[in-house]
């Protein structure tokens, strides 16, 4: 580099510019979480929808799946599974989420397998509320198709 | 020969070797999921792929963590012009952290993931569960302490001695990854604020901080190897992880496309992240200028190719492969597939396992008592090693990016109804699947190979000393 771009030169870019550009990331965060209520339907978070994130987490469930495209790629995304599996509709999803918890392993020779986790049928309901209000958030049209 | 400036750097080998057999660990369990791609049952009622992967990913943030520490702890004091503030205190943490890594690694193999939660009573405080942050509550509290203690220390030793740009960079960068490792901390019951939130530990650590740690390794790496005036070395630095930042944190923006966020961010997150790739382009054309420019000729050629192949690398994993799928209308697409996944192994390899080896490579010598460098029997079969795991990764890269594409094609580009379901398209993967597994193979054959150069020179440990 030439010797008319100093040192200290490159030391102003980097604080002024590191801060301005945080304050700025600061900024729009606070935007987004002022209106991020209009969109995220937090309101229908209910009792069941909190134990089934809860149950969500405690059996690594994203050690396989994606949820809205983040997570491992070993298994389906299952952020619309309401839809794929449920058809939209909760007492079919749940009929299906009971159905399929209670299968596993599915033993097929050379298939990937989702190990049995033992959840009660309570479990498996709110694991299932938790699924559907996950469904039901607008995340700006993804994935693109239902397969997720 | 004994080559320490400071007798105290030597803390810094316990710290090295743990993280050389944490990467072992990370690759033997890679490959157990590798295999589990192909053939679904293999180890399935043994090590489930969750776990494996849970393993695999959180042995490579803790060893890359031991990386930065033992780096630390032996740039630091030779920076600071003066001994640690306190060995004892480094030596301690370091069994600590050994201790509580080892105990959460046995505690995912050796009990279920959902009783390991009940045994840490994650209820109380829950922030298990989360991808990388997959460790217990307590685990992440340990990680907080002996992060406090770690800054503390090498704080001291800095505020008692020469204060060089490197320094200063140095800390800051370990500074921020305490920083935004207390967001993990976070874990609200409304999905979209705790992914929003998650972000800013997975984000802002690899493509914001952690370049701050991986500039000032370079530049440390850089005046040792080439001699070249810290004067020049010191501008680049300041320049690279301006851009780093200037770019990265606004880049963030590329992860809150498909949240429940306002579509402002398909537009920042689109171009702030499509110039991520100028920091380590500019780390390329610097590792190559200085080295070209070198006044000394340093007997340790492997730590001079390292950090050729770190700057290279990066910009290929991170900077390439990252602004493959960056922009929002792509993203649409890719976002969550194979793609990702390509993205990340040869980014994580380029940017931040190289880095920590190429300091190893500098600093292993001295601090084993063989001299300036290994002898040359030992380079070349470090340089082996390179070349076979650089490779190696590059393959796997290109298989997963294959694998990503054909994904892409049948499963997300189609319209519902006609696009193939997810197992059905796993399927028609599997030929890339067989292959990343072969170039897997090989990878562990280099870190073999790599590991087997600080055998080469074992008899004259510590002899000249």
């Amino acid at each position: 580099m030439s010797e008319t771009f100093t040192k200290s030169m490159a030391r102003n870019i980097y604080y002024g510019g590191s801060v301005f550009f945080f304050l700025v990331f600061l900024g729009l965060t606070m935007h987004t979480t002022k209106v991020m209520p209009e969109t995220d339907h937090r309101e229908n978070i209910t009792e069941e929808v909190a134990h089934g994130k809860e149950l969500w987490e405690e059996n690594n469930c994203i050690g396989c799946h994606t949820l809205i495209g983040e997570g491992a790629y070993f298994a389906p995304e299952l952020a619309n599974v309401y839809q794929r599996r449920g058809g939209g509709d909760i007492d079919a999803f749940k009929a299906f989420m009971n159905g399929w918890m209670k299968a596993q392993p599915l033993n097929i020779p050379g298939r990937r397998q989702m190990p049995q986790f033992n959840l009660t049928d309570q479990e498996i309901n709110d694991l299932a509320e938790f699924l559907k209000w996950t469904a039901e958030m607008d995340v700006n049209n993804w994935p693109p198709n239902i397969e997720g | 020969m004994h080559t320490l400036k400071f007798q105290s750097q030597s803390v810094s080998k316990p710290y090295f070797v743990f993280a050389l057999m944490l990467f072992l660990g990370q690759i033997l369990f890679g490959l157990v999921m590798g295999l589990q791609y192909v053939v679904g049952d293999f180890l399935g009622g043994a090590i489930p792929f969750n776990v494996a992967r849970m393993v695999h990913t959180n042995l490579l943030i803790v060893w890359l963590l031991f990386g930065f520490m033992g780096s630390a702890y032996y740039l630091i004091p030779e920076e600071a012009e003066t001994e640690l503030y306190s060995p004892k205190l480094a030596i301690a943490l370091f069994w600590i952290f050994a201790a509580a890594g080892t105990a959460t690694i046995l505690g995912y193999l050796l009990v279920p993931y959902s009783t390991l939660a009940h045994i840490t009573m994650n209820d109380l405080w829950p922030t298990m569960g989360r991808e990388f942050l997959e460790m217990p509550t307590i685990t992440k509290i340990g990680i907080v302490v002996v992060a406090l203690g770690f800054l503390f220390n090498i704080g001291m030793t800095i505020l008692k001695g020469r204060k060089t740009v490197i320094n200063l960079v140095m800390l800051t960068g370990l500074i921020g990854l305490a920083v935004f490792f207390l967001f993990s901390f976070y874990n609200p019951v409304n999905l979209a604020m705790d992914k929003l939130y998650w972000w800013f530990v997975v984000h802002l650590w690899v493509e914001g901080v952690w370049e701050l740690i991986m500039g000032a390794m370079l530049a440390f790496v850089l005046i040792k190897v080439t001699g070249v005036d810290r004067e020049v070395i010191e501008k680049w630095l300041y320049v690279i992880i301006a851009m780093a930042l200037i770019t990265g944190i606004l880049g963030t923006g590329h992860h809150f496309y498909w949240l429940s966020t306002p579509e402002y961010w398909q537009w920042i997150g689109s171009i702030f992240s499509a110039l991520e790739p100028l920091p380590f382009f500019a780390m390329v054309l610097y590792a190559f200028n200085m080295v070209n420019r070198r006044r000394i000729e340093h007997p340790n050629k492997a730590a001079t190719l390292w950090a050729l192949g770190t700057a290279v690398m990066a910009f290929l994993g991170a900077g390439v492969w990252g602004f493959l799928h960056t922009l929002a209308p792509v993203n649409f697409y890719t976002h969550g597939t194979q793609i990702t996944a390509a993205h990340g192994h040869m980014a994580f390899y380029g940017a931040y396992v190289m880095i920590v080896l190429t300091l190893i490579s500098y600093a292993m010598p001295k601090l084993r008592g063989v001299g300036e460098a290994s002898s040359n029997r030992a380079q070349v079969v470090e340089m082996w090693g390179f070349w076979l795991m650089t490779v190696s990764m590059v393959f796997i890269t290109l298989f997963l990016t294959g694998a990503g594409i054909l994904q892409v094609w049948l499963q997300r580009m189609p319209e519902s109804g006609e696009a193939l379901g997810f197992m059905a398209t796993q399927d028609k993967l599997a030929i890339f699947y067989w292959l990343r597994e072969a170039a897997g193979l090989t990878f562990l054959i280099g870190l073999i190979t790599y590991l087997c150069n600080f055998l080469v020179d074992r008899k004259q440990v510590g002899k000249s000393a």
